[in-house]
């Protein structure tokens, strides 16, 4: 079946080769047979590839260990939902994944603008096959998903336990997605240079493309910071590593784009801007993949150096120096006669916000690439940490906050001042109750940055709110509807400005819950033996007793922690940490439970208010005796007398529990964190959704046009 | 004002407030940066109670716990030398001998004082066979 | 193998059969779709006035402009729907 796979890949190449040369030929010689045949070539790809990752995925379902990559990244033992999301979890796999989703996404495109940008579309067919080119080269000559065993093993390695969390099986594809997505506005940026329609045209055809790169890499994001938060025994959902950057990035830009696009698409200005702008995330989405894959810089992701660097620089040196010298040599169609009518603005506000979000990733660049760059200057690799990331992304972050605030309320073109104090009476007057409620009533003031951000988060949910309200005032002013219909309405009439909104009103939520996590937060570090009582913020924390528990896969020591407020019970959390052994026989029966992976489940109790978050580190030193004694007794055993020796050690462990590490953690507002996520994504899903009326226009069309065609050929 | 000398002016303030902060954001990354190391540097030429990051791996046989402390020693990567670190905090889940681990902190009495919490160990390469062939 | 190529060099072989959308219907969809855009500002600028976020004459202004737009892009559907020959 490896050979099957092979062939796939090889099958692959050829036709995204097929693909960029066709489309190329049609486009410069406008022959339009050279162009349906690169557009076939794209769905052939798409199948192929389909094909490909099936052939994957199926052999990791049987546990086919003639497969290297089965044999490396799962086991009979590793349940099903992990097996299928275990492609991702190795190099040559999320490459397949890539270039799968890109085939996916290229073969959508091509098939949605069918009809439609003749000049352009070609072009960006020629691009959108020449990045598959590269990656099934990849594929084929450097990292073969599909290279095979000899002699095939009884078992296999398991997935990294550390992966082995729901949000950490969807994080990859969905980042990935994400990534891959803004490849098609980029191609079809690409695509209107050569082509020198450089209208708004390429901007419509591929919008909801942006958008959905844009949610997918949001979504993905959150779900990282869900996993770091829920799986890893540090207890944050964001440390400014470098691989968490290199997904912000793309983001930030990500985020300009979809703005700045539309003041192209209205006012026809920023074209430059925004061909740079969707450049720089499609590189910074290259970079991101690189970063991980390549392990030039220290993080905890870097998962060991990696052969295809020097190709990913490669690449991404072609995309900056080619599109750059494409945009010179486009200057004159470029420029655009109109200019920005005043200061107060919608498009001023856009633009700020533009300048914000392009300054927030340079600062988050800048960080990240520190040690790189001080090793050019200085010599030295030195690192930069949090409080520096901290001391500049905290005050942009609340600059966007309170514009995306004020952007919504802003007409196009210009607004007075008059308008300007009447549509910000309302926000401002709630923002500033806001202020003054926080600063006398709780302790908010002892963070000035969190105090400012919760004042302008009010004034954004407050603006929004308003918003929607001003837009069913006017509909049932005109329309006479009772408020939910007029409601249904104006978001029907307008899902993408709506739709925006409650991103926005998301966003605010998501900062709330950063700010208050950041700045409130309890934490102690406490040794407890089992009926000690530990305190942390209002909670009283009690390690009642410990637990074991054995499984063919794991074994795994916690504790079931009492946690009391004001004397009544608030919780029962169980962190415990899990042993898996490793496959090494020379540890001894006993001891290669402890000389593999261990994991730290969290104890959580997760709530509106606050968070009780736990996690324990049993020490293992009474136990050593034990193990010694077992691996010499147990050596020539089998698995069964094996299976009674580790049972007999963990109930020699909960029988005389020694003390225990525990981190506890009172956590505000975490959840609100995940409540935006899902409030964003609510709002984007809104604005993506087809409009009936819009596909059926455009069926119309498409017959009225027929009809023509027919009627002048009689 | 003619709206185009008005535009000049304001294309020039926005940009010296760009470069402004450009300015401060490189400054600042360089005073702030701390210095990253392997052991056999650090015991060359390390200020006392400087902050220094030192990166290398674990050394066989040397982890041990002291009360809630853990020691153990920081090795280079292709080489002998080493530096004994004394740390609390959060231990990472992969933390292991031989792993590759960075650790922040300073240099007292010929002893690596970590900081809290500033142990990173990178996942061991998940490409390597598990089983060596 | 033999299929992906079949499919692929099928419309080089027979240029003529290639049942590719004509120029004109494609040139219709586009200037359909920036109508539609067209009409959807006219729309938010109504309701911007309405909401008290445009002034009177702002309103004006801008309507007469994107009124004037929106007629240009209907006289080229026009100009676009007759013209050309057939394909």
């Amino acid at each position: 079946m490896t050979t099957f796979g092979r062939a796939l890949l090889i099958i692959a190449l050829l036709t995204a080769v097929w693909a960029a040369v066709s489309a190329l030929r049609g486009a410069r010689l406008n022959q339009r047979e050279w162009v349906v045949s690169s557009r076939r070539a794209i769905y052939a790809l798409a199948a192929v590839l389909t094909g490909a990752a099936i052939v994957l995925e199926s052999a990791f379902l049987r546990s086919d260990f003639s497969f290297g990559l089965v044999v490396d990244n799962s086991s009979t033992t590793t349940p099903t939902f992990y097996k299928l999301t275990a492609m991702w979890s190795s190099q040559g796999g999320s490459l397949l994944l890539w270039v799968w989703v890109l085939s996916l996404f290229s073969a959508a495109v091509l098939f949605a603008t069918r009809h439609a940008l003749r000049e352009i579309v070609p072009w960006a067919t020629a691009v959108l096959g020449g990045l598959a080119t590269f990656f099934c080269a990849l594929l084929v000559f450097k990292v073969s998903p599909f290279t095979s065993v000899a002699n095939v093993p009884a078992e296999g390695a398991g997935l990294n336990p550390l992966l082995r969390h729901p949000s950490m099986m969807f994080h990859p594809p969905l980042l990935y997605s994400g990534y891959v997505g803004f490849a098609i506005p980029f191609a079809f940026a690409i695509g209107a240079l050569a082509s020198r329609r450089v209208d708004a045209e390429w901007i419509r055809a591929t919008r909801r493309f942006s958008l959905i790169a844009w949610t997918f890499l949001s979504v993905g994001i959150l779900l990282g910071a869900r996993w770091s938060y829920s799986e890893l025994g540090w207890g944050g959902y964001w440390g400014w590593d470098p691989v968490e950057n290199a997904s912000l990035m793309p983001w930030l830009v990500g985020t300009a784009f979809l703005h700045s696009m539309i003041v192209q698409e209205k006012r026809d200005m920023l074209k430059v801007w925004n061909i740079t702008l969707i450049v720089g995330a499609f590189t910074l989405a290259l970079l991101g993949t690189f970063l991980v894959r390549s392990g030039i810089l220290d993080s905890i992701h870097a998962f060991g150096a990696s052969t295809v660097g020097g190709w990913f620089l490669g690449l991404i040196a072609v995309v900056v120096v080619g599109s750059a010298a494409l945009v010179v040599s486009r200057l004159d169609d470029l420029r655009s006669e109109r200019k920005i009518d005043s200061l107060l603005s919608r498009e001023s506000f856009f633009l700020l916000n533009n300048l914000v979000l392009v300054g927030l990733c340079f600062v988050v660049f800048w960080g990240t690439f520190f040690p790189l760059i001080s090793e050019a200057v200085t010599g030295n690799k030195a690192s930069v940490g949090p409080p520096w990331f901290d001391r500049y992304t905290v005050p942009l972050a609340l600059v966007l906050v309170l514009l995306s605030g004020v952007g919504p309320l802003l007409a196009w073109r210009r607004v007075t001042l008059a308008q300007v104090r009447r549509l910000f009476a309302v926000p401002a007057a709630v923002a500033l109750a806001t202020l003054i409620a926080l600063a006398l009533f709780t302790g908010a003031t002892g963070s000035p940055a969190s105090l400012v951000l919760f004042t302008f988060a009010a004034f954004t949910i407050t603006s929004v709110g308003s918003e929607f309200w001003r837009g069913i005032r006017t509909r049932r002013l005109v329309n006479d509807e009772h408020t939910g219909a007029a409601l249904a309405s104006i978001v029907r009439r307008n899902r993408r400005r709506y739709g925006g909104y409650v991103v926005h009103l998301g966003v605010a939520v998501v900062l709330l819950g950063v700010a208050a996590s950041s700045a409130f937060t309890h934490q102690v570090d406490v040794r407890l033996k089992p009926g000690e009582t530990a305190r942390v913020g209002d909670y009283l924390v009690r390690y009642v007793r410990p637990t074991a528990d054995v499984s063919s896969e794991k074994l795994n020591f916690g504790a079931v922690l009492d946690v009391r407020k004001d004397g009544k019970r608030a919780a029962l959390l169980r962190p415990s940490r899990s042993y898996f052994p490793s496959l090494d026989p020379a540890m001894g029966p006993i001891g290669r439970f402890f000389g593999g992976e261990s994991t730290s489940e969290v104890g959580l109790r997760a709530g509106l208010k606050e968070d009780v978050w736990s996690a324990m580190q049993p020490d293992l030193r009474s136990l050593k005796p034990g193990i010694r004694a077992g691996n010499r007794q147990l050596a020539s055993v089998g698995p069964r007398g094996q299976a009674i020796g580790i049972v007999a050690l963990a109930q020699s462990y909960t029988g005389n529990a020694p003390a225990a590490t525990f981190r506890l953690i009172v956590d505000p507002m975490v959840t609100w964190i995940w409540l935006g996520g899902v409030i964003s994504l609510g709002g984007a899903l809104l604005a993506l959704w087809p409009s009936a009326l819009a596909s059926r226009r455009r069926i119309s069309s498409l017959y009225a046009a027929r009809l023509g065609r027919e009627l002048s050929r009689a | 004002m003619e709206p185009a000398r008005k535009r000049t002016i304001r294309l020039v303030i926005a940009l010296s407030v760009a470069v402004l902060l450009a300015g401060a954001l490189i400054y600042t990354s360089f005073s702030a940066a701390t210095e990253a190391q392997q052991p056999s540097q650090l015991l060359h030429d390390a200020k006392p109670g400087k902050s220094y990051q030192v990166t290398g791996t674990v050394a066989t046989g040397s982890v041990s716990h002291q009360g809630s402390a853990l020691l153990f020693r920081i090795r280079d990567r292709k080489g002998t030398a080493s530096v004994p670190v004394r740390y609390s905090g959060e231990i990472p889940d992969p933390f292991r001998e031989g792993r590759e681990v960075i650790v922040k902190g300073s240099l007292r009495d010929g002893q690596f004082v970590a900081q809290r919490d500033s142990l990173v160990t990178k996942c061991p390469s998940k490409f390597k066979k598990p089983h060596s062939q | 193998m033999i299929a992906v190529g079949i499919a692929l060099l099928a419309p080089l072989r027979d240029p003529e059969g290639v049942r590719d959308s004509d120029a004109r219907a494609d040139r219709l969809a586009e200037l359909e779709l920036r109508k539609e855009t067209k009409y959807g500002e006219i729309r938010d600028a109504e309701a911007d006035f309405h909401a008290g976020k445009l002034s009177r004459e702002d309103y004006r202004a801008l309507d007469r402009t994107l009124r004037r737009e929106a007629v240009a892009i209907l006289a080229e559907i026009d100009h676009a729907g007759q013209q050309g020959p057939p394909v």
